[in-house]
């Protein structure tokens, strides 16, 4: 099974389980999905609930806020985050604040997927990680699963959110292989998972960043390092205390980020990690964070410009060099 | 006749209340009792008033920042919205979102928005969610000219008339974006045509006649309700003070602004009212109640309590999950 | 004023062995401070200067009244010592800050080691953690005859002291009821026996930890003997800090607690379990640890001793003991003979809180948890 067909999966319990969840997004039904997400669907379903729209991002993710309002459940379909800047609007002046403004009246459950991240030579405009930028609003819920389970848990549990939820999917994840335990349903979304326990160092990440992470820390074991690698999943809420808990025992932070270094997700993880914890830092806590230049074209510069599993591991060795 | 003379003294009663409670929160803002921005109905109120009269409380509203009208024909109590004007936690969002902010759950009413078309979306959604769920309610959604310009209001127009829902699109043409006329906006300044581009059937009443867009409210409802698909309303109407508190209004002529005032539309309804006989005592007992309505109002407002700072970080989140 | 029983909650100064200005070291005893029961030896934890003192002789102060300032050798003095005072002239300035990192500092004043004194082996010369431990080894090798014993005498007999106060009191206030049952470890055994061959010597998992793990989560299907015993009637905890009777070299017991147990996995246990031995044989403990136990558990098993019967803590509720593993012959499935390693576990609970028949539950789950340990 693939991160897709776990998506496809989870899209497919809902749509059976809750008359009131819908798919809406551009290329969702007649085309199959931009990444195939959704394939099979409309055969499936019907054009009611696996609905094609114009390209009109602020209209149709203003219509996913209003029929949540109206009672339904849709899951709305941003092609990938570079476009979503045309909702933007709709996502942080009404998603984010309708609660707020009416005094808690209205709640918004509304559930927007959106692809995320770069690494395809798309170029600058296609390439973007904006999963950090978004999580610094209050009022949404921000999630990055990486891994098959929290792709489908996560959407499962986000569906019964009373409040809007928004989910990066890794482009490079969707072809990503793996396994879907049996009966596997929805995943609480507030809580880092360690992903890989260790003793020198906590590998901080999310998203693609998880595999990249995972294979330094196993290529880092041959040389007695040994790296614990923690899952953060959700960025807004951050869970604070699984951080701490893990630079507690191994001292040192290393956060990876593909998002652009200066006031990303690194950055807050990072005063979260000070406010918290400094008396257990035994070293500056490092990011390794996506290069701030416009994603150049070129696959040389392109690789350069992303957290890659030999930057990983370099910089791990690097932090751990004098004491192991 | 006389069930038109009393609805006709109804549709006079709801017009002054706005009216009076227009001008009060004016006196107010110079008090500094309202703060922020204050963006008021007078002039304008044949518009809500009369649209208002098409729709049930079934029906859901989307409004502008220019809404106090809209929430007062509504039902929203004047205290309520005072309160809220006031910043106490007894307004109806709270004190947490001010006069752009009025919401209301029990009339359908959803808010007050404060970005121009930032609205157009959400009563798409509304309208979509009935659709889907088989429910022939409207969902009336006011904007003003300055709209018409943003890309919300096409790509709403365009889904709306491809999904066929149940909007009713109700264009408050004041002939001003804020400082900017109608005709340094549009490139096509009848604005039904607009509409007419996206096979929208549209109707555009004179604003000032609180009448005439009644009729064509209810005509225009009925249409949306037969689920055929949106519908437009083009209400050309004026505005006779500023935008808001702070405007100098460099940007029209105080003539033009008297000649609209000759338009307006409560003495308008009151001439139409006398076509029938005198009603000087009639409009003497509303100015009264509607007087007695407001310092209650008021009172309501003063007597109000501020949300406890240690609740401010309160409605992020849901605090329960809704049934 | 610190804390120098669980009943304690005043004291009174007695006397003052230091005066402002006097260089101390830790372990240095600083003062003499009066209880109900009798006058302590007060030793201090910090090396540095003597700055205030804060309390007079006769004073009777609440536990956690500031009763003196110590000012760290590399610290300026403090801003009230200094705002009446004219600007220090640039000789009289305190030494360039040494680098350490944050650890690195914390360490240092718990081990007592002076970082002037290292040599930072960090970038830049920043002294880190590895540093200070090293150091402080070596000043440990440099005084072998007069190895410091973690818990010096003066404050063995103040501990023993305050270990005699509260299990007086225990015995006379609480009216304890014992329980005890017999545990087949075999599956848990095997089951550790299994996961600690993937896994490397620093990172193996001891009985104990599966144990503690085991009582933890008993403890949250069984509240009501986890928590404190004040203003006549049980205060059930909401989190389990779970206190590990640590015994000292030199005849001091400690029982510092691993905070909210109820949420460690095994690993963390056993990680927490580690941390806690070494520190408290170091004195390295922090205050929340040693006050903060929400009940006892005691293992003695290292020692023979197969059944424990133990006295509670106060105002705690509940002890928790563990004995001996033994082979003894079990009655296996289809009345069949069998030898199955044994533990023995009691439980010593505060009737006042609970009756019997809620310790036996808890002792069941306890046994229960045991036999699933894949589960813990």
């Amino acid at each position: 099974m693939t991160y897709r067909d776990a998506i496809r999966e989870a899209l497919r319990k809902a749509l059976r389980a809750d008359d009131r969840v819908f798919l809406m997004g551009e290329d969702v039904g007649r085309y199959g999905g931009c990444y195939a997400v959704s394939k099979g669907l409309l055969a499936e379903f019907g054009p009611e609930r696996i609905r094609d729209t114009p390209l009109s991002e602020s209209a149709f993710v203003g219509a996913g806020i209003g029929a949540s309002l109206g009672g339904m459940r849709p899951i709305v379909e941003i092609m990938t985050c570079n476009f979503s800047l045309l909702a933007l609007d709709q996502i942080m002046n009404n998603a984010a604040t309708l609660l707020h403004m009416s005094g808690g009246q209205f709640n918004v459950p509304v559930v927007i997927r959106m692809a995320t991240g770069g690494g395809r030579q798309l170029a600058a405009q296609h390439s973007h990680s904006l999963e950090g930028w978004y999580a610094h609003i209050p009022g949404i819920k921000v999630l990055t699963p990486a891994t098959l389970g929290d792709a489908h848990g996560m959407l499962l549990t986000a569906l019964q959110d009373p409040d809007p939820v928004l989910i990066f999917e890794n482009a490079l994840l969707y072809n990503m292989e793996g396994d879907l335990p049996a009966g596997a349903g929805p995943v609480e979304i507030e809580r880092a998972r360690v992903r890989r326990p260790g003793r020198d160092v906590s590998v901080i990440t999310y998203g693609n960043g998880l595999w990249k992470s995972l294979e330094a820390a196993k290529d880092l074991a041959e040389k007695g390092i040994e790296a614990e690698v923690v899952d953060l999943r959700t960025l807004r809420p951050l869970d604070d205390r699984t951080l701490v808990e893990s630079v507690s025992r191994t001292h040192r932070a290393l956060i990876v980020d593909e998002g652009w270094r200066s006031g990303g997700i690194a950055a807050e993880v990072s005063a979260r990690l000070l406010e918290q914890a400094l008396y257990d830092l035994d070293a500056p806590i490092e990011r390794l964070c996506g290069a701030e230049v416009p994603m150049p074209y070129a696959a040389h510069l392109e690789k350069e410009s992303i957290p890659q599993v030999a930057t990983i591991r370099a910089a791990i060795e690097k932090m751990v060099a004098a004491h192991g | 006749m006389n069930g038109v003379r009393e609805h006709r003294l109804e549709l006079l009663r709801q017009m002054l209340l706005i009216r009076r409670f227009e001008e009060k929160c004016a006196e107010l803002y110079t008090q500094q009792k309202i703060r922020g921005f204050l963006h008021l109905y007078i002039g304008e109120e044949a518009v809500g008033v009369g649209v208002h009269q098409a729709l049930t409380p079934e029906d859901a509203i989307v409004s502008t920042y220019r809404e106090h009208g809209h929430a007062l024909a509504r039902g929203i109590s004047p205290g309520s919205v005072m309160a809220e004007m006031f910043g106490k936690q007894e307004g109806c969002s709270r004190g947490r979102g001010g006069s752009m902010h009025l919401f209301d759950a029990k009339t359908r009413f959803y808010g007050g928005n404060a970005i121009v078309g930032g609205g157009l979306p959400i009563a798409v959604g509304l309208a979509l969610a009935d659709k889907m769920r088989g429910k022939t309610r409207v969902t009336a959604c006011f904007f003003g000219d300055g709209a018409v310009a943003e890309g919300e209001f096409h790509e709403c127009m365009n889904l709306a008339s491809l999904w066929k829902l149940p909007v009713l699109f109700v264009c408050e043409n004041n002939r001003y974006a804020m400082g900017t006329r109608l005709d340094f906006t549009h490139s096509v300044t009848d604005l039904t045509k607009k509409a007419g581009a996206y096979c929208v059937p549209a109707a555009a009443p004179d604003g000032m006649d609180v009448l005439a867009v009644e009729e064509a409210a209810k005509s225009a409802a009925e249409y949306v309700r037969t689920g055929k698909g949106p519908f437009f309303l083009e209400c050309r109407t004026y505005r006779f003070r500023a935008h808001s508190m702070y405007d100098p209004e460099l940007y029209r002529d105080k003539a033009e602004v008297e000649e609209w005032k000759k338009r307006d539309p409560i003495p308008a309804l009151i001439r139409a009212l006398e076509s029938g006989g005198k009603v000087d005592a009639e409009v003497a007992e509303i100015e009264g109640q509607t007087a007695a309505e407001i310092e209650q109002a008021i009172a309501f407002a003063e007597a109000g309590t501020l949300e406890p700072v240690a609740d401010l970080l309160r409605f992020v989140y849901s605090e329960k999950a809704p049934a | 004023m610190p804390s120098l029983g669980a009943d304690m909650t005043e004291g009174t100064l007695v006397q003052w062995n230091v005066k402002p200005g006097d260089r101390i070291k830790r372990g240095d005893i600083i003062a003499v401070v009066g209880t109900e029961k009798a006058d302590i030896e007060v030793e201090v934890y910090e090396t540095g200067i003597v700055e205030k003192l804060m309390a007079q002789p006769g004073d009777k102060l609440p536990v956690g009244t500031p009763i003196a300032v110590i000012r760290r050798e590399d610290e300026a003095p403090s801003a009230s010592a200094a705002a009446s005072a004219p600007p220090l002239p640039a000789t009289a300035q305190p030494a360039e800050r040494v680098k350490a990192s944050p650890m690195a500092r914390k360490l240092a004043q718990e081990l007592g080691v002076d970082l002037e004194k290292i040599k930072g082996t960090g970038p830049h010369g920043v002294i880190e953690r590895h540093d200070v431990e090293e150091a402080a080894k070596l000043k440990q090798a440099a005084m072998p005859a007069a190895a410091p014993p973690p818990a010096p005498p003066a404050a063995v007999a103040g501990m023993r002291h305050a270990i005699a106060v509260a299990m007086a009191r225990s015995n006379r206030e609480i009216p304890h009821y014992y329980l005890s049952t017999r545990v087949d470890m075999s599956a848990a055994l095997d089951w550790l026996q299994e996961c600690n061959s993937k896994r490397p010597i620093e990172t193996r998992i001891l009985p104990a930890a599966l144990l503690l793990r085991a009582v933890a989560r008993g403890l949250v299907q069984v509240p009501e003997l986890n928590g404190f015993w004040a203003d006549d009637r049980l205060n059930v905890a909401p989190d389990v800090h779970l206190g590990v009777a640590i015994s000292l070299r030199g005849g001091g017991l400690m029982v510092p607690a691993i905070l909210s147990a109820q949420q460690k996995t095994i690993e963390e246990m056993m990680a927490a379990l580690r941390d806690l031995i070494t520190r408290a044989r170091t004195g390295r403990l922090r205050s929340s640890e040693i006050t903060e136990g929400t009940v006892t558990v005691t293992n003695l098993g290292d020692l023979g001793v197969e059944t424990v019967f133990g006295v509670i803590y106060p105002p705690q509720v509940a002890l928790v003991g563990f004995g001996k593993i033994v082979d003894r012959p079990w009655a296996a499935a289809r009345g069949m003979l069998g030898v199955r390693p044994v533990l023995t576990a009691t439980l010593a609970a505060d009737h006042r809180a609970t009756d019997g028949h809620r310790g036996a539950q808890f002792l069941q789950i306890l046994d229960g948890l045991l036999q699933e340990p894949g589960k813990l």
